[in-house]
């Protein structure tokens, strides 16, 4: 029954009409199971030695040829396209929640309807359409998101009602349908046919492949790739490309020096059936039903359908490699939930005879998302994994953005959502991945509300203080591992539970989170943010200013006890870190920066600092607890503790100082609180942390202080139009486009990354600007609230994107902060963004379909808050993490 | 009318009892986790009884199931009495001598069992008295015998079945000037019972049956599935080793009216059993016992009745059968039951179901399409009943009471229907007893870890 199934999936025709290729690899396509001699060896060397033959190394060595690169090697364990690409259901559908995902998928979709003609491989491409069902008011506003994000981007697609969705597809029932989303251009694909036609491409260009050829182990020297052991020899070569799908992690493991793949492989069942009476019409739309947790699509005239169930069955944990996905064992039982879906769905269907249920594993990530890049650890060393079975939606954009990177060493849109580096170790244990993604796989059909927390996985890193504040009703979300406080639930004072508070309008901590902005603004709050990553780096000489001044964009050469804010910036002049440095002394300084730069800052400053046994760099994250102050009392609480006057003249703004608090001293103490507001972050080694905060915590009782948590810190830094890295600045952001030219010493004599191009900004202008919206017509209580994506709208025209929002307990109002463009109205070139440009404008922002009128703004308000700040504390406008 | 499925469980839950073996210091030592019994009556009044303790001077625990005949006396007396026969029976010379010596001098008598009942089991307290002074003229003689030998546990069934009976039989003869107590050891030993009882201790199982009710072992195999090992033989008409040990036991004249229509001398379903000495004393001893006996035995016909071809007395015994086996981890549950049990469900279907509800893991056969012709919808109905099954194990925290469940309940498919539930509890008391037996089951879980470890 495998073997038939095989051949109906897979068009086997293919390779008879490409002589060259089969000529090449020598291997015949055969049933037999028995190892083939190898006519052609392997070259001793390769430029790119790329991993697997799946769609993903299929797609890479494809986009490596077609930029040029000749000399590349692709190896298969066992045949090409014969793991989960051979078994995936082929559906490509654009409609992603992410944007970078939504991108790889439309240009995936682009690339497979035009590669039938290209390479002449039958991929079986038949567009088709999608239809996305909502069975509740809250599905169809997730929906409307997606459908507001793919209009902008120029894909068609539009909300139907259900009357429409039977007329599309007659075989539905639609009585328990609130709506749905029609994307007309997503399309269906014989997988594996589209992964043989990118490999009979990339043959054509040069791109040697050898199945039956596995990788044992990569060799790494001095933190690069240096070659690649397999069963049949050894290729020396600059680059290696992990795409070994769900063996990836395992891999990476295999390596003297490991590199963490976090992903977990997971059974996932379809269904496979005869065709009806009267066969299925190719061309009818694929069904996703996300409420049913199914998805339904036209084959061979019968249905193909599957779905993603509430009690998944991770596989593999113990790291066994398979040369290809023998047929798992069928588990009706399992599958029945989604076969009453389905049958509820389609109940035309009860007469229709199975053919087979297929049990394809696929392979999920922690968060939900792809995992792509260079090895923080091993230059050369890239990964391109964990699809979240999504692989065939991916496949083509995925493979574009790493044969970019690989080429130029950097891709052409902002991937930091899918790198690799996103993870570190920590993320690497076998038990930590089993649980993550048996909670991350139902989540493929669950709803996607604003301010998600994955419940499995957690309590991994925690401050010292955890316990305590955790008693006083601290709720938790979590980054990077690191517990952190959203906000503190006040005693007798219950929130709904955890499906409850689901929603897309106005949340149930609302007063609550009111309440602590007050006080930061009133008295005084203390909000932990231990999760910060920090460094050290210090040199015998002037090593370390001469190096960081050339990595960092703003003066480093200031006075000691000094804290600089600056941007860690590309060539480009973009962010790829946004952080505040202390210079300790002379030859010292403390650099924080956002929880999820660990590894990547790490590994960025790693790569370009110079190799100097006299500058050393210490990750001493773990050695501090920090606690915020935040709030115009904060001076009394802290000199009350110290005995040392702490008013702006005594301790001005951006100043740091070691000093004692309580009876512990050496506490770092710097007048910086990352909201603009007034107050302090204290840098406690962590063996006094309890000590410190309890004695805040008492002197702080006549001040009025309390608790605070993340969600009151960013309603503060949004109001102040504060951006922050990960959120609002990326790889593709400059300083000029934020309007933090202040931070940038283009001047300070000497070079440094990214000055060209900002020198170029400086003289021809920005391309976007980063602006500040205040909605107008919105109604808190009523109206869907912003989160981020929603798209800006200028005099009617699209113009860009929103990266994030908060309501304002000052202003009584959400303020979103965005990106606007400035698009040439006929031909969409992108034109300079002038100030006059932003404030000539009639803004709306676009929620779920819903447009609100927006008052766009360039710099924060001033009058309106009650402190009045000097001048140089402009400089606060430090970066905010979340 | 239908009974609602709450009103089912509220029938079938009313008897359930269960009782785990208190840990010490966190860990079961013991091999037995515990036991959950039930029972189900058709007779009104039930004529089954139940009866579990642990031994206090000896090590072991004691379980075991009743079924009456011809009214409940004699399983109530057995229930309450065989336990300290066979308790006493166990007990090492020196222990016994202690008992005697505190009665002798009244002080505390150091208890001897632990009994774990259902509030519906009750004992007679009008009774104890007389089977009290039963049960020391039987320890006083073992004191005289002292035999010097290690107690063997399949010796002290044998006595303990053995004596009690006698003790049955000499009470009726004698008889009590208590005309109640009179008259009620006169139903005692005038009614009938079987027995099948389980002595645990360590990895020493042994199983002690007199009459038709039956032990049974559920093994895990090494594949995870189920299966069934008897532990007892059935003392009745399909018996053959019992119809020749019957036949053994009389002249050869009589080898036609022994065993009639499946019955002993054509009116007693069990071949062995405790009271019913109308099968066991002389047609003198019965004429005198009941003629000078209270009116209400002179009206009763059965008591009076002299069954056919009756010439050499007895025709029954209580002496049970005795099977010792030694617990492997693999001997996961026993199952004690009357016949009301055995005659709805087969052995295999019990190991099957009472395996799958204690592990929780309902090892179905994985369904596979392989090349027949299935459709959606009925590979939809097929997962749909196979749900249900699953659902019903949740619904019980009694492993007897699940297995009443499907006794009662279960279709030709093997799942509990629940309609036929319904209809088979709300029959009417006279027409109960038609279609379905009083059920009694005790269901012993052991505890594989502390088994391995011996």
């Amino acid at each position: 029954a495998v073997r038939m199934f095989l051949r109906l999936l897979s068009d086997i025709q293919w390779r008879a009409a490409h002589p060259k290729w089969r000529r090449m690899t020598g291997s015949q396509r055969s049933t037999s199971t028995t190892a083939e001699p190898h006519p052609v060896s392997l070259p001793a060397q390769a430029q790119v030695v790329i991993c697997g033959g799946g769609i993903m190394g299929t797609s890479v060595a494809y986009h490596l040829s077609k930029m040029g690169l000749k000399d590349i090697v692709l190896l298969e364990q066992g045949r090409l396209a014969a793991g989960t690409t051979r078994f995936c259901a082929g559906i490509v559908s654009t409609a992603r929640p992410v944007s970078i995902e939504l991108k790889m998928a439309h240009y995936s979709n682009k690339l497979y309807q035009q590669l039938e003609q290209e390479t002449g491989v039958q991929t079986g491409y038949m567009k088709t359409g999608s239809i996305s069902l909502a069975q509740t008011q809250d599905r169809l506003i997730s929906l409307k998101r997606i459908a507001s994000s793919l209009n902008v981007m120029g894909i068609p697609c539009e909300i139907i009602s259900p009357k429409k969705v039977l007329q599309l597809h007659p075989l539905i029932n639609i009585h328990d349908l609130v709506g749905a989303m029609y994307v007309p251009e997503d399309a269906l694909v014989s997988s594996a046919n589209v992964s043989l036609a990118l490999a009979t491409a990339a043959s054509q260009n040069g791109v040697q492949i050898h199945e039956r050829t596995c990788v044992s182990h990569v060799t790494i020297q001095k933190g690069r790739v240096t070659g690649v052991e397999t069963d049949r020899g050894r290729i020396q070569c600059e680059f290696f490309v992990n795409c070994a799908g769900q063996w990836a992690y395992e891999l990476g493991h295999s390596g003297e020096e490991p590199v963490h793949i976090p992903l977990h492989a997971c059974e996932h069942f379809y269904l496979l059936t005869h065709p009806l009476k009267e066969p299925l019409s190719s061309s009818l739309p694929t069904i996703v039903d996300p409420d049913g947790r199914i998805y339904i699509r036209n084959w061979q005239g019968g249905i193909l359908s599957g779905g993603f169930e509430k009690n998944p069955k991770p596989l593999f944990t113990e790291g066994r490699n398979q040369l290809e996905i023998q047929n798992l064992q069928e588990d009706w039982d399992h599958f029945g939930p989604l076969l009453d879906a389905l049958l509820r769905r389609m109940p035309g269907l009860e007469a229709l005879q199975i053919m087979q249920l297929v049990n394809c594993p696929e392979s999920f990530t922690p968060d939900m998302r792809c995992i792509m890049g260079e090895s923080p650890t091993a230059r050369g060393y890239f990964v391109l994994a964990g699809m979240n079975s999504a692989g065939i939606s991916y496949g083509g954009g995925a493979g574009k953005f790493l044969a970019e990177w690989i080429v130029n060493g950097y891709p052409s849109e902002n991937v930091w959502p899918l790198d690799l580096k996103r993870f570190g170790t920590l993320q690497s244990s076998r038990t930590f991945l089993r649980h993550r993604v048996m909670e991350v796989m139902p989540l493929m059909c669950d709803l996607k509300v604003p301010r998600w927390d994955f419940q499995t996985g957690r309590q991994l890193r925690t401050s010292p203080l955890y316990d305590r504040l955790d008693a006083q009703g601290a709720r938790w979300m979590e980054k990077h591992g690191f517990e952190r406080v959203k906000y503190f639930v006040p005693p007798g004072n219950d929130l709904l539970d955890l499906d409850h508070s689901k929603t897309f309008y106005k949340p149930d901590w609302f007063d609550i989170v009111g309440s602590e902005v007050k006080c930061c603004k009133e008295a005084v709050c203390v909000i932990d943010m231990s999760s910060f990553t920090k460094f050290e780096i210090s040199s015998t000489g002037d090593q370390a200013l001469e190096s960081l001044q050339y990595l960092f964009s703003n003066d480093l050469d200031v006075p000691v006890g000094h804290v600089v804010h600056t941007g860690m910036l590309n060539e480009k002049g973009g962010y790829e870190n946004d952080c505040s440095i202390a210079r300790l002394s002379k030859r010292s300084f403390f650099m924080i920066s956002p929880t999820d730069q660990q590894v990547h800052c790490w590994a960025w400053l790693k790569n370009r600092l110079p190799d100097d046994s006299n500058l050393v760099m210490e990750d001493v994250t773990w050695k501090y607890t920090a606690l915020n102050l935040i709030g115009p009392r904060a001076v009394d609480v802290l000199s009350e503790l110290s005995y040392a006057p702490m008013t702006v003249e005594h301790f001005p703004s951006l100043f740091c100082k070691e000093m004692s608090v309580g009876y512990a001293n050496g506490i770092r103490v710097m007048s910086i609180t990352h909201t603009g507001e007034p107050g302090f972050v204290l840098y406690i080694p962590i063996e006094y942390a309890l000590h410190v905060y309890n004695e805040v915590m008492n002197m702080g009782q006549k001040y009025g202080i309390r608790n605070a948590g993340y969600y009151a810190l960013r309603s503060l830094r949004i109001e102040k139009f504060f951006a922050f890295w990960g959120q609002d600045l990326d790889a593709f952001t400059t300083p000029m486009e934020c309007g933090r030219e202040f931070q940038v010493k283009l001047d300070k004599g000497m070079q440094f990354l990214g000055q060209e191009a900002l020198w170029e900004q400086k003289q021809n202008g920005v391309y976007k600007r980063f602006t500040m919206f205040i909605l107008e017509d919105h109604d808190t209580d009523m109206d869907l609230w912003p989160w981020w994506g929603e798209p800006i709208f200028r005099n009617g025209r699209y113009v860009g994107k929103t990266t994030s929002s908060a309501y304002s307990y000052t202003l009584e109002r959400h303020v979103c902060l965005g990106f606007v463009h400035h698009f040439d109205e006929k031909t969409g070139e992108e034109l300079v963004v002038t100030t006059d440009f932003i404030n000539q404008g009639e803004y709306e922002i676009d929620i779920a379909g819903q447009r609100f009128q927006a008052k766009a703004k360039l710099y924060p308000f001033s009058s309106l808050f009650t402190q009045r700040r000097r001048k140089d504390e402009v400089e606060l406008s430090g970066y905010q993490r979340e | 009318f239908y009974l609602t499925p709450s009103q089912v469980n509220s029938i079938l839950k009313a008897n359930e009892y269960s009782f785990k073996v208190p840990e010490f210091d966190g860990k079961n030592v013991s091999s037995v986790l515990g036991f959950d019994s039930n029972q189900l009556p058709a007779n009104a009044p039930i004529e089954d009884r139940r009866s579990a303790a642990t031994c206090l001077q000896t090590r072991g625990m004691l379980l075991g199931v009743f079924d009456g005949h011809a009214g409940c006396a004699c399983a109530q007396a057995v229930s309450e009495r065989l336990f300290y026969y066979i308790a006493v029976s166990l007990l090492p010379h020196e222990t016994l001598l202690e008992i005697e010596n505190a009665v002798e001098s009244g002080r505390a008598l150091l208890p001897i069992l632990q009994w774990h009942k259902h509030p519906n089991d009750y004992f007679s307290k009008e009774a104890s008295k007389l089977y009290f002074n039963s049960l020391r003229t039987y320890w006083q003689e073992l004191i005289d015998l002292n035999s010097g030998e290690t107690t063997d546990v399949r010796e002290a069934l044998i006595n303990a079945f053995k004596r009690l009976d006698n003790d049955i039989s000499l009470e009726a003869q004698v008889g009590d000037p208590n005309s109640f107590l009179n008259y009620l050891v006169l139903r005692v030993a005038f009614s009938g019972a079987t027995a099948c009882v389980a002595h645990v201790d360590g990895v020493d199982l042994h199983i002690a049956n007199t009459g038709d009710s039956r032990a049974m072992l559920g093994v895990q195999e090494e594949d995870g599935s189920w299966s069934a090992v008897n532990l007892s033989y059935d003392h009745n008409a399909q018996n053959e080793h019992e119809v020749e040990r019957v036949k053994m036991e009389h002249p050869k004249s009589e080898e036609k009216s022994l065993v009639k229509q499946d019955r002993l001398l054509g009116l007693l379903m069990p071949f062995r059993a405790f009271g019913d000495v109308k099968f066991k004393w002389s047609i003198e001893l019965q004429k005198r016992v009941v003629e000078s006996g209270p009116d209400q035995l002179n009206d009763n016909e059965y008591t009076k009745f002299i069954p056919p071809n009756y010439h050499t007395p007895p025709y029954l015994t209580a002496e049970p059968e005795v099977i010792h086996h030694k617990l492997r981890p693999q001997d996961k549950f026993l199952v004690l039951a009357t016949d009301g049990l055995w005659e709805t469900m087969h052995r295999q279907d019990v190991a099957r179901i009472v395996g799958e509800y204690l592990t929780g893991v309902h090892h179905q056969q994985p369904i596979a399409v392989g090349g027949y012709k299935v459709t959606l919808g009925q590979m939809h109905g097929l997962l749909t009943e196979r749900r249900a099954r699953i659902s019903s194990v949740f619904e019980d925290q009694n492993a007897a009471t699940h297995l009443i469940r499907h006794a009662v309940g279960n279709n030709e498919f093997g799942t509990v229907d629940h309609e036929r539930l319904s209809k088979m509890l709300s029959l009417p008391e006279e027409l109960a007893r038609m279609y379905r037996d009083d059920i009694t089951i005790i269901v012993v879980q052991f505890n594989s870890h502390v088994i391995g470890a011996y």
